[in-house]
């Protein structure tokens, strides 16, 4: 069976890694938004966490003996923690000013991470298995399905949706919400903001550290990694808008699927195609999908 | 009064400069301090945060770098081009990035410069993709000037960069320059002033990337090759710390800051191989490679403590000793 003269096999596994991708722009998406609401800070930094997450976890089947599941939940935690100090000692600082210190400060630690993880590893790929129970393929009848791909899909939309529902729908997250609308009225109802900055912190870098794990055995573990995804989460995000969750989440997958199919059709476009269609949303609807600015 | 006399001690120290030190370095200098004072009129005297500038900076080298090999343009025609190119990404990425404020604007010169990145390495005829363009001819200034004498090309390249930051300077104390300092100081004020913000913006933008092309353009002309580290995005970054340690929004914190960090490239190995032979430990040798590393310190530095930069600093010393 063919679509357009492509064989469907062909056109089904694209679309699979792009919702592989999509994936992963959608928890790094959804990480800077969730932080941008709360800190008016633009994460520089997400990029350069999400390959920590992956490193950590690398470093944790290659040194301390752990497995990959153990690693799953350990990474994140690590990264997180790394956020919390960074948001204590540094970030903290710099929220009564201008918005692009935060931006320029993250920029600062992304360089420093990156550059620590380079002198130690240099640039090129360290090996990640698969881990066994996700090994091998699945014939779905019209495509054969690698498993660990098809996990990381339905891991990472477990993970988005989950974050959405605490956010939107309990106590917690309405706690959140008024924060990002009225700081001070918050605090002055007896909740500790300032903690609650923090751990939001956390938990946004945690995300991006959650998504390098899950990414480790699909790309190469390098320390430039990031580099360029993190550009193309910022595109994610103007087409998104910030505003929105679910948005954030949508236009993370959708994003993902659309540069998969360019990989079909016209595969000297795929790098580029999530920046042309950033160009075509701010011509037609500036303020992004799913965003109400200012 | 004070501010002439350190301009012309500049220019005193700019005119000796290249018969004590190497001229080609020093041209490379130049060429940077003229990129960081072309992006500083943005941040600093409009307050637009562009993370793109190596898009204009490097794709000007390689207009130039082909119109000087390729088409057989001379020297001034060659600048030229690079400068035409420089201002039209520039006229494209604006009108587009000004579609968005604050963060955003950032976010948006970031993607459409990474978009001109991949286009460079793609576009293998043009740019010579990972391998660069080589061997680009200086040519002669005016037909008469021959340029492969390195002091030659050096006090052209200064006179190029103090006609360049004459403008800057002109521009900023001009009407227009006034206009962009409201909309720094108070965008919404200024829209209800009856300015066409967005017109304003966008003829800032144009202006700094057209300059920010002079500089990629003159800098493929002087070192004779082209290559991506130009056109990445760690370009725009340094130039963004260059405008930062040097001080925003001040006229020669730029070129200061342009001038340590361009040193400080250079010469990062020497001063690691030092390290560690002062203090034995072995991994300092490798520090002249992770210059990204000391790059990303002196920023954290910067932003929480010093976010003035010397210049400005300076200033604000200088300002509170004088009676009120």
């Amino acid at each position: 069976m063919e679509i357009f003269g492509y064989p469907l096999p062909m056109i089904m596994s694209q679309l699979l890694l792009g919702l592989v991708n999509g994936s992963f722009y959608a928890m790094l998406s959804l990480g800077l938004a969730v932080i941008f609401g709360l800190l008016n800070v633009i994460n520089f930094s997400h990029g350069a966490l999400y390959m920590m997450g992956a490193f950590l976890a690398w470093m944790g089947i290659e040194y301390w003996g752990l497995n990959y599941w153990a690693m799953l939940i350990l990474a994140p935690l690590m990264v997180g923690v790394f956020g919390i100090v960074i948001e204590k000692t540094m970030l903290r600082h710099l929220y009564k000013l201008d918005h692009l210190y935060g931006l320029l400060l993250t920029f600062g630690i992304t360089l420093l991470v990156e550059g620590v993880f380079r002198s130690f590893y240099g640039v090129s790929g360290q090996p990640f298995q698969v881990p066994e129970a996700l090994a091998g393929a699945t014939d779905l009848g019209f495509m054969v399905m690698p498993n660990y791909r098809g996990w990381v899909v339905v891991a990472s939309l477990v993970v988005c949706l989950s974050t959405w529902f605490v956010i939107e729908k309990t106590k917690l997250g309405a706690y959140l919400r008024a924060g990002t609308e009225n700081p001070k009225l918050v605090e002055a109802f007896g909740i500790n903001v300032p903690l609650m900055v923090t751990l939001t912190y956390g938990f946004g870098v945690a995300l991006a550290g959650f998504a390098g794990v899950l990414a480790a055995p699909i790309i190469q573990v390098q320390p430039l990694m990031g580099q360029n995804l993190i550009i193309v989460v910022f595109a994610v995000v103007v087409i998104g808008g910030m505003g929105s969750i679910m948005g954030s989440i949508l236009t993370g997958l959708g994003l993902g699927v659309i540069e998969g199919l360019t990989k079909v059709f016209y595969p000297e476009f795929s790098s580029t195609v999530v920046f042309l269609v950033m160009v075509v949303v701010l011509l037609l609807r500036p303020a992004g999908l799913f965003g109400k600015e200012r | 009064m004070n501010k002439k006399i350190g301009y012309l001690i500049a220019f005193a120290i700019a005119l000796a400069a290249p018969f004590i030190g190497y001229p080609v370095f020093l041209s490379k200098l130049l060429c940077f301090a003229l990129f960081a004072c072309a992006f500083n009129l943005l941040i600093g005297f409009t307050g637009l945060l562009s993370f793109g500038h190596a898009a204009f900076f490097g794709a000007a080298g390689y207009v130039a770098g082909n119109a000087l090999k390729n088409w057989g343009l001379p020297f001034e025609l060659g600048l030229l081009a690079g400068v035409a190119a420089g201002a039209l990404i520039g006229l494209v990425m604006g009108a587009l990035a000004i579609r968005r404020q604050g963060i955003y604007f950032s976010m948006i010169t970031l993607a459409l410069a990474q978009m001109v990145y991949f286009g460079a390495l793609r576009a293998g005829e043009f740019t010579g993709g990972e391998d660069g363009l080589q061997g680009v001819p200086r040519g002669r200034l005016l037909g008469a000037v021959d340029l492969s004498n390195d002091t030659a090309l050096y006090f052209v390249v200064l006179g190029i960069c103090v006609l360049a930051f004459a403008l800057i300077v002109r521009t900023v104390h001009s009407p227009f320059g006034q206009v962009l300092k409201a909309i720094k100081e108070n965008e919404p004020r200024a829209v209800s002033l009856g300015y066409d913000v967005d017109k304003y913006k966008l003829l800032a933008f144009v202006l700094s990337a057209a300059l920010a092309g002079l500089a990629g353009a003159t800098k493929t002309v002087i070192l004779g090759f082209e290559t991506l580290t130009d056109v990445h995005w760690t370009m725009s970054g340094l130039v963004i710390l260059m405008t930062l340690v040097g001080g925003m929004g001040t006229l020669a914190g730029p070129m200061l800051g342009a001038i340590i960090i361009i040193a400080l490239e250079n010469k990062l190995g020497d001063w690691g191989t030092l390290l560690a032979q002062v203090s034995g430990i072995e991994w300092f040798n490798t520090i002249g490679e992770a210059v990204n590393m000391v790059v990303g310190l002196i920023f954290i530095i910067c932003v929480l403590l010093f976010r003035r930069g010397i210049i400005g600093e300076f200033i604000a010393l200088a300002g509170k000793k004088k009676p009120v």
